[in-house]
């Protein structure tokens, strides 16, 4: 690399002369955050937002879990008032909205933000401010919805709010619109690091990370991050409508002023299947990489898997109908509908073929994270003949809003996500924390979690056949459901006796876990050929790439001349990766921060007054005209790579 | 480990599967006493072996894949780092069968699935009577359309159709979405306000089923039940010409003094009772309320003891309905029970 136009003053860069200790020392310092609650607030490294991502997701599955607790406790037999209606309906609400918005996906959201920049090589995140300013907005949205919740206007009409009965005659008050701006603030959170994701993945991979040899989980965060581009903007602007119904008396969505309650179903699923997908792809992302490393070979089907990726992120789109057979829509457009939801189960079984064929043909070691891979295949499988069986309209017209497609979309969620999820914790816990994850404990909570699981949502399908309908908060004696309610109760209980065994051995484990070397598994991602936990600036060198599995090969190679004394990535060319440019980083700053306050100040008052929408983004314009302020670079050489 | 898990998972398959057998309810899809819930069930069964079929291969494959892989280990083969491009062309035939199949199989569910939408719209053929099915916070409405002049009848929170014949229900909402599910007799249908859809009925014999809401409805979507009675043509005829007939008013007695009450108090401005001048309409219709099997949408048995317990706190039994706690002394209750017992 050259040093661009000779007028130029001579930056210090690392090369053979710069290197090993010397090279650390001086990168620390570019790099590093400044210490104390400040240097944090202003961090803009991958890993800090990461790693506080992955804090909050599991802070929100746990409340989302204690939700579903109470709601088992109170079906667990017949006639029960440990709840009541009005309480009830607000924690299903909440338990469905937290699960979704508050924890699926953004737990993907997190691990993507911690591993995509190591996996590709690289030093940061494209867009770290905005990374930074989506956690502060995803923070700020659910802790909006919770505190409204402890204060008895958590949202009662469904994770999903059907109009009218979400609209401004059936729920007056203020909770439907804590649940509508609360999907704001975590549609903007996920829109920036989709933004993020996609622009690291394109732009940001090693020299040599060509697209066919980038890492299966990549792949799967790039679709998801284009589908997350494609399908929120949906929501936003149902949210939007709804909100403005609500508050300004628009008739969006009333039919006796031409408008329509069917248009909210047609936009909330149109976001909302692509959102199962958002969710279950980072996951089969997790599998293909656990199964990579375990068997000690690339995964089988290597092309296949990746066109599987992205032909459900395509399918995704055609699918939302499928939550709408009941509404007595057009019986011949139902029918492609059916055609495409039975035709994204390909896609899925083509993945489940390869995995198994790279189990089959390699040399597995069944550690723990192959053994939730396991559960995963074990459980997801059932989930996806279930869903199978929900694409044919007949069948779905019997089970549909029953406890059927509770069972079904469990299976799909937990055993499609939830354990891909537990299995990749344990998998990169090593990278995160630089300790391993207590095997034997780790091995308790699998063997409770899983058995509980099927315990406690197999028995549904059976309650949906036999007639018990999804969101009632009691039901009768003598409907022949007291028995499997009870049985699918106890599960729960146990089921989360287990994920809090996993949660305590992260916790346990993160200080007295045994001392993880740089790859303690054998992997072949890039991610592996650092320390563990990583340095601020993961690679001391430009990491080159020569093929899928860059740690297999014993010929290893890196690329120098990046500065050291300020930030500086190398972004390399879409397709090939070629190197293309250097690219400054931007240092950390309380922008995104001030400016994720001001938004949190315009979204939760204009909750309660229309003109703060107006007022509100006074403040925030001056935070983003501060946070984008432009840089004079007139003095610097043109950042170009020969 | 891994195969401790397959053989738990395989045990409780066969456990749920023989579980199967025990489904039957007032209110279970697996029944199939409607034409077309037969037909979907029959559907339902398909998908259902195939589903086991399918999943019992994805077993044995994972189970041998693992032992396979296991093998290799301990020897010490099998593929290790990268495999040389296009080194298995035996798997990837695999692959590319595996895709077909599961897409033949597919298809042929997806066939199914159409000739059992086909079979349930031609059952549903030729001439239907005519019943509307409206769904409120939280009960419902039930019209019958006779094209007699005064043939007319309105009921609520009870649905009665005569067996073997083609029953026609339309249904609509005045204020949030519901849905009509009678498991045993058919698939269920929204009540969409703005929207009319139909549901189409046909049921061979008579019996007694039990319908709930299935859209989330809010407060009390879950005590929004609907008795299903399928009656003979001779008891449904009856039945018809019982609930056209206006209930006589109470000469004298406890009736009389309850039907006096009625009248006078609040009640009147909300229900309806035919030939009376009680004539609200925004509440269920109690001209034949004694003949009913349940109370305020199946919330409670009818009883007297029952009846009285509604009306003396229905924001007890069913918190959030719409009827108000009337200011009745004990002794006045008993009189509207009692006046309320002579509506059969």
């Amino acid at each position: 690399m050259s040093d661009g136009k000779a007028s130029e003053r001579t930056y210090l860069r690392d090369g053979p002369d710069l290197t090993g200790a010397p090279l650390h020392d001086k990168l620390l310092a570019t790099w590093q955050d400044r210490p104390g609650f400040w240097g944090w607030a202003g961090s803009v490294d991958h890993k800090s937002i990461g790693r506080r991502y992955l804090v909050t997701a599991f802070v929100f599955l746990s409340l989302g879990g204690v939700l579903a607790l109470l709601m088992r406790s109170q079906l667990a037999s017949s006639n029960l008032h440990l709840l009541g209606p009005d309480r009830y309906n607000q924690i299903f609400t909440m338990h469905g909205t937290t699960m979704m918005f508050l924890f699926a996906v953004p737990v993907m959201d997190a691990m993507a933000i911690y591993l995509v920049p190591l996996m590709v090589g690289t030093r940061n995140l494209a867009f770290p401010r905005l990374n930074a300013f989506s956690w502060w907005m995803y923070v700020a949205g659910g802790s909006m919805l919770w505190i409204a919740f402890v204060l008895n206007v958590g949202p009662d009409a469904g994770w999903f709010s059907y109009v009218p009965l979400a609209g401004p005659e059936f729920s007056p008050g203020k909770r439907v619109d804590f649940w509508a701006q609360m999907v704001t603030f975590t549609e903007v959170a996920a829109l920036a690091v989709a933004v993020s994701i996609t622009a690291t993945i394109l732009k940001g991979r090693a020299p040599g990370m060509t697209l066919a040899r980038t890492p299966l989980f990549v792949w799967a965060m790039l679709v998801v991050s284009l589908m997350v581009i494609f399908s929120m903007p949906a929501i936003a602007l149902a949210s939007a409508m709804l909100m403005a119904d609500r508050m300004v008396g628009t008739q969006f969505f009333n039919s006796y002023e031409y408008g329509d309650s069917l248009l909210w179903q047609h936009m909330f699923w149109f976001f909302g299947h692509p959102e199962v997908y958002i969710i279950f792809l980072p996951a089969t992302g997790f599998v293909s990489e656990i199964v990579q490393t375990f068997t000690g070979r690339q995964v089988f089907g290597h092309t296949a898997v990746v066109l599987s990726l992205v032909a459900t992120g395509l399918l995704a789109f055609g699918l939302w109908v499928h939550h709408m057979f009941a509404t007595g829509l057009p019986r011949m457009g139902y029918a492609f509908y059916t055609a495409a939801s039975m035709a994204v189960s390909v896609p899925s079984g083509i993945q489940i073929f390869c995995w198994l064929a790279t189990i089959w043909t390699g040399r597995p070691r069944f550690t723990l994270p192959m053994l939730w891979v396991v559960a995963f295949i074990v459980t997801f499988v059932l989930g996806g003949l279930t869903g199978v069986m929900l694409a044919s309209v007949p069948v779905d017209l019997q089970v549909h809003d029953t406890f059927f497609v509770v069972a079904h979309f469990h299976y799909v969620l937990i055993g499609g996500a939830v354990f891909p999820l537990l299995g990749a914790i344990t998998y990169w816990f090593p990278k995160f924390t630089g300790r391993m994850m207590n095997e034997r404990v780790g091995r308790i909570a699998f063997w409770i979690a899983v058995p509980a699981f099927h315990l406690t949502f197999f028995p549904m399908h059976f309650l949906g056949i036999m007639g018990m309908p999804r969101r009632v908060y009691t039901y009768p004696g003598g409907m022949g459901w007291d028995t499997l309610n009870l049985v699918a109760s106890i599960g729960a209980f146990v089921f989360a006796a287990g994920v809090v065994v996993f949660i305590g051995n992260v916790l346990w484990s993160a200080r007295n876990g045994e001392p993880a070397g740089d790859d303690p598994w054998g992997a072949p991602g890039l991610e592996w050929a650092t320390t563990s936990p990583p340095q601020p600036y993961n690679f001391p060198h430009q990491p080159v790439v020569l093929d899928a599995t860059p740690l297999w090969n014993p010929e290893r190679a890196v690329a120098r001349g990046l500065r050291v004394e300020d930030r500086e990535v190398v972004l390399t060319t879409v397709f090939e990766a070629r190197p293309d440019l250097r690219e400054p980083s931007p240092v950390p700053t309380l922008w995104p921060m001030i400016a994720a306050a001001a938004t949190t100040v315009l979204f939760v008052s204009s909750i309660f007054a229309p003109w703060a929408v107006v007022i509100g983004s006074v403040p925030v314009a001056i935070a983003l005209i501060a946070w984008f302020w432009p840089k004079d670079r007139s003095h610097e050489g043109e950042p170009v790579v020969d | 480990m891994s195969r401790r898990l397959l053989h738990g998972t395989f045990a409780s398959a066969v456990l749920a599967l023989s579980g199967c057998a025990a489904l039957h309810g007032p209110q279970s899809s697996a029944m199939g006493n409607g034409v077309e819930s037969a037909l979907i069930g029959r559907l339902f069964d398909a998908f259902l072996w195939v589903a086991v079929a399918v999943y019992l291969f994805v077993l044995a494959y994972l189970a041998l894949a693992a032992r396979r892989g296991r093998l290799n280990r301990q020897r010490g083969d099998g593929i290790q780092g990268e495999p040389p491009g296009g080194a298995e062309p035996g798997w990837h035939l695999g692959l590319v069968t595996f895709a077909s199949v599961t897409a033949l199989i597919l298809f042929g569910l997806a066939l199914a699935t159409w000739f059992t939408d086909r079979a349930i719209a031609r059952s549903a053929a030729g001439k239907a009577i005519s019943v509307e099915v409206i769904g409120h916070q939280w009960w419902w409405e039930v019209r019958y359309h006779d094209p007699v002049a005064g043939r007319e009848l309105r009921t609520a929170n009870e649905l009665v159709i005569p067996a073997g014949a083609n029953v026609k229900v339309s249904l609509s909402s005045p204020d949030v979405i519901h849905s009509l599910w009678i498991p045993n007799l058919a698939g269920k249908q929204d009540l969409i306000p703005g929207r009319t859809s139909d549901l189409n009925l046909k049921v061979p014999r008579p019996g007694e089923f039990r319908a709930q809401c299935a859209e989330f409805c809010g407060l009390q979507h879950a005590k929004m039940a609907l008795p299903v009675s399928v009656k003979g043509p001779a008891d449904f005829a009856g039945w018809y010409n019982a609930g056209l007939a206006t209930p006589p008013i109470p000469t004298g007695g406890l009736a009389f003094a309850g039907y006096s009450l009625f009248i006078g108090r609040q009640c009147a401005s909300c229900h309806n009772i035919a030939g009376t001048p009680a004539s609200g309409q925004v509440a269920p219709d109690l001209s034949h309320i004694a003949s009913r099997k349940t109370i305020a949408a199946g919330a409670l048995p009818m009883s007297t003891a029952n009846l009285d317990r509604w009306i003396a706190d229905p924001q007890g039994v069913k918190p959030g309905n719409q009827m108000p706690q009337v200011p009745l002394t004990d002794a006045e209750r008993g009189a509207v029970v009692a006046y309320l017992e002579t509506l059969k």
